[in-house]
């Protein structure tokens, strides 16, 4: 398959590319809500909007009433997400929560899965515990309890954990801490009895949770997939969110990039364009270099996602390492090449800084990800 | 089964009836490349019977046209080919810079004489080629070039200097850039096509760091130069005075090979590898090393990607005009770094220069090699003037 994308996902990237300038807007949406100090981060009229354009049900298949596409077209809304700092329950509830969903009972999908089509739900997903992503290691516990399961620890950074409507979470149901075995997925709704949300504001106005559960009582049929086999439906679930990620982490790459060789080209200094200075054009060409790349590796690793190849893991790894990487230069670069007015709360350029950041951590940074790439690689 | 699938089957079964083990094996030494031309002669049976095997189907030039010694390969069935002689490891059967450079400048703008004698000729491996284009005063800044062919009716007689002739003292013929008007700078240049053995030339290896040569200094005095080798075979590519107009063309094809010399999937990762070698010596990965080498892991596996992306694009005409040059200096700059990774992973025995075991000084000379990559066919730093002014618009680049 060619690294680029056909027709058909040319003209959803147009689309996408047109609302989101218009509809997801930097004006629009994230200072709107920022500003008002929104409990939830984003706005629930816009993910209702995406809801009528198919989008939130993308990667649900059509008997779900989902598009039935892949990561690649995910990845084209997640890229204009990205460009236009558009908060929205996407990743967590269409890319992450999704895919977890994919694996449940029918009953569990009847329950949960309309209202990720009709943008009335928003889902989070609960896997952190601590400060970095280390899912290998999970110690929240579901004991068995008469015909279902007590649930016990915490949580964190469970990205819209307090606006969710239900939260997968994973949990150790037999072994130890770090054993790869003994891991079940749990939808646990957000009326259950013993589940507290401590929520807080993130450095990109995005919200997140510290999530305690507190012997919380489930049902058997809030497991999704089999108990004690998550660990395999749990990797999907995080390589769909990394992959995402990384799409979304292009798009806030060029939107910066772009921004800034914009302001290259307006910028007067000693009486010229400070873009024609040679050493500020070949940090931007370099940048423009790296961007590309991080863009190809990308689409790579949806493509081998959506084929199910065993190469997928490690690209995705790649990709996400990569991106990382390429969108930190990006907005360090916009920062500086900005100047003073790139320091400023009333400049865009620092919100893509920010919310940079905020995506680097989700699901494993770069050191992460590139370790995870010399473990893959045999080293 | 489709056409190309049929295609790929017939392949692999000619490929297996025709590739000798010892084609197989992965290129260790300057011998084990085929370069052709008059003097050359092969290191043995298998590498013969190979060269001679691909001759025959077209297979030195697969995506040239029949009639002028390819195979007439369409682009999904050249990539084919490749994708199966990777599969087994196979060497390219002849390597030339008639066949990277000389013959897609000939396929672009060369006569049906020109196109009829010369790609032939290095399709067989009949004619060994050099490129004249840097010269002592001329780097970077090439259009700057001295090198003046004088007018003399039916003949040039040149004269001047070129440097970073590749293997020109091994090289039957030359495409030069000669200076043929003094008073236009652009329009001022020919691509002229001429034989090494002509009164005047003379070659001169340069010693490099590596201790290898493979460039040469080349004079020119007094050569004369026909303008024609008979019927409808000027000795020019394109017109006289717009020889500029292909060197430029030809530019972008040089940096696509060294571009793509850079990447490759085989050895685009090297952290496992360097593990095993640093395992053998006895020793193992330091932590940052490892670190280090996980990061350009990751560079490298993206870049490779990138390389893939870069070659779908460009057959359906959707890659930047200007992105070869993006390609050109991630690529060497990516190259760079492997190798000074791979002389940090090695350890003391990578600084062997002569022994045995490091195949006369292998890790050690081609690390010192590659620092050449990033100045070779345009420096690192013209190909981010190039991305500034083309790609990025940038003002005043």
């Amino acid at each position: 398959m060619p690294l680029y994308h056909d027709d058909d996902q040319a003209m959803l990237a147009d689309t996408a590319s047109q609302f989101m300038a218009e509809e997801g807007s930097i004006q629009k949406q994230l200072r709107h809500w920022r500003d008002r100090d929104c409990k939830d981060g984003f706005g629930h009229g816009l993910w209702e909007q995406m809801a009528e354009l198919g989008f939130t049900g993308i990667l649900l298949d059509e008997a779900d009433g989902g598009l039935g596409m892949g990561h690649v077209e995910a990845g084209i809304v997640l890229e204009e997400i990205g460009r236009n700092l558009t908060p929205s329950p996407f990743l967590t509830t269409s890319v992450l929560a999704a895919t977890a969903l994919k694996h449940g009972s029918d009953d569990l999908r009847q329950r949960y899965l309309p209202g990720v089509v009709s943008g009335k739900a928003v889902y989070a997903v609960a896997v952190d515990e601590g400060a970095k992503h280390k899912p290998g290691r999970i110690k929240t516990r579901a004991e068995k309890s008469g015909n279902g399961f007590k649930l016990s620890g915490q949580k964190d950074f469970v990205i819209h954990g307090s606006s969710a409507d239900m939260l997968v979470v994973a949990a150790r149901t037999s072994g130890g801490d770090d054993d790869a075995d003994g891991i079940t997925l749990f939808a646990v709704p957000k009326d259950a009895a013993g589940m507290s949300h401590d929520a807080v504001r993130l450095v990109d106005s995005s919200m997140a949770t510290h999530t305690k559960f507190d012997g919380v009582e489930l049902d058997g049929d809030a497991v999704i997939g089999e108990v004690d086999g998550g660990r395999e439906i749990l990797n999907r679930v995080l390589n769909a969110g990394r992959i995402g990620a990384a799409a979304e982490g292009v798009g806030v790459a060029r939107g910066a990039m772009d921004m800034t060789i914009d302001y290259l080209k307006q910028r007067k200094q000693f009486g010229t364009l400070i873009g024609e200075f040679q050493a500020l054009q070949h940090r931007a060409a370099h940048l423009y270099s790296e961007v590309e790349i991080a863009r190809a590796v990308v689409i790579k690793a949806q493509q081998l996602l959506d084929a199910d190849s065993e190469k997928a893991e490690l690209m995705v790894s790649v990709a996400k390492a990569k991106v990382g990487k390429t969108a930190g230069l990006a907005v360090r670069e916009g920062v500086q090449m900005h100047g003073g007015i790139g320091m400023t709360d009333e400049y865009d350029i620092g919100l893509y800084m920010k919310r940079d950041r905020a995506l680097q951590e989700f699901l494993g940074d770069a050191y992460y990800h590139a370790n995870r790439v010399a473990e893959l690689s045999g080293y | 089964m489709s056409d190309l699938d049929a295609f790929r089957q017939e392949t692999r079964e000619w490929l297996e009836a025709n590739c000798p083990p010892e084609m197989r094996e992965a290129v260790r030494d300057e011998e084990d490349i085929y370069w052709g031309g008059r003097n050359a002669s092969f290191k043995n049976d298998a590498q013969k019977a190979w060269f001679e095997a691909c001759v025959a189907k077209g297979y030195t030039v697969p995506a040239w046209p029949k009639e002028y010694g390819g195979a007439g390969l369409t682009p999904p069935e050249a990539k084919v080919l490749r994708e199966e002689m990777s599969r087994i490891n196979a060497r390219p059967p002849l390597s030339s810079f008639g066949i990277w450079m000389l013959g897609p400048a000939l396929l672009h703008f060369g006569t049906e004489g020109q196109k009829q004698r010369f790609l032939n000729e290095i399709a067989r491996g009949e004619i060994r080629w050099c490129q004249g284009y840097s010269e002592p005063g001329s780097g970077s800044d090439l259009v700057s070039l001295q090198t003046f062919g004088e007018d003399k009716g039916d003949h040039w007689v040149v004269n001047g200097q070129k440097i970073w002739t590749s293997y020109a003292d091994h090289a039957d013929w030359i495409f030069c850039l000669v200076r043929t008007d003094k008073e236009n700078k652009y329009q001022g240049i020919t691509f002229m096509l001429y034989d090494m053995a002509n009164e005047g030339v003379t070659t001169k290896p340069i010693l490099l760091i590596s201790g290898n040569s493979p460039f040469c200094e080349t004079f020119f005095d007094d050569v004369k130069v026909p303008k024609s080798y008979g019927d409808d075979c000027p000795a020019y590519v394109g017109q006289v005075n717009r020889g500029w107009d292909v060197a430029k063309y030809l530019l972008g094809h040089e940096r696509e090979m060294i571009s793509g010399a850079g990447g490759g999937d085989r050895t685009a990762a090297i952290g496992a590898a360097m593990l095993r070698q640093a395992a053998k010596d006895g020793g193992s990965l330091d932590p940052m090393l490892r670190a280090e080498l996980a990061m350009f892991d990751v560079d490298a596996l993206a870049y490779t990607a990138m390389g893939e992306k870069f070659l779908d694009e460009i057959k359906v005409g959707k890659a930047h005009p200007a992105q070869p040059n993006m390609m050109k200096y991630a690529g060497t700059e990516l190259n760079k770094r492997r190798h000074e990774l791979m002389m940090s992973a090695g350890g003391s025995r990578a600084l062997e220069w002569e022994s045995e075991e490091t195949g006369g000084g292998k890790p050690s000379r081609n690390w010192l090699r590659t620092k050449a990559n990033s100045i070779e066919g345009g420096t690192s730093e013209v190909m981010l003037n190039v991305i500034s002014k083309r790609i990025l618009d940038l003002p005043g680049a």
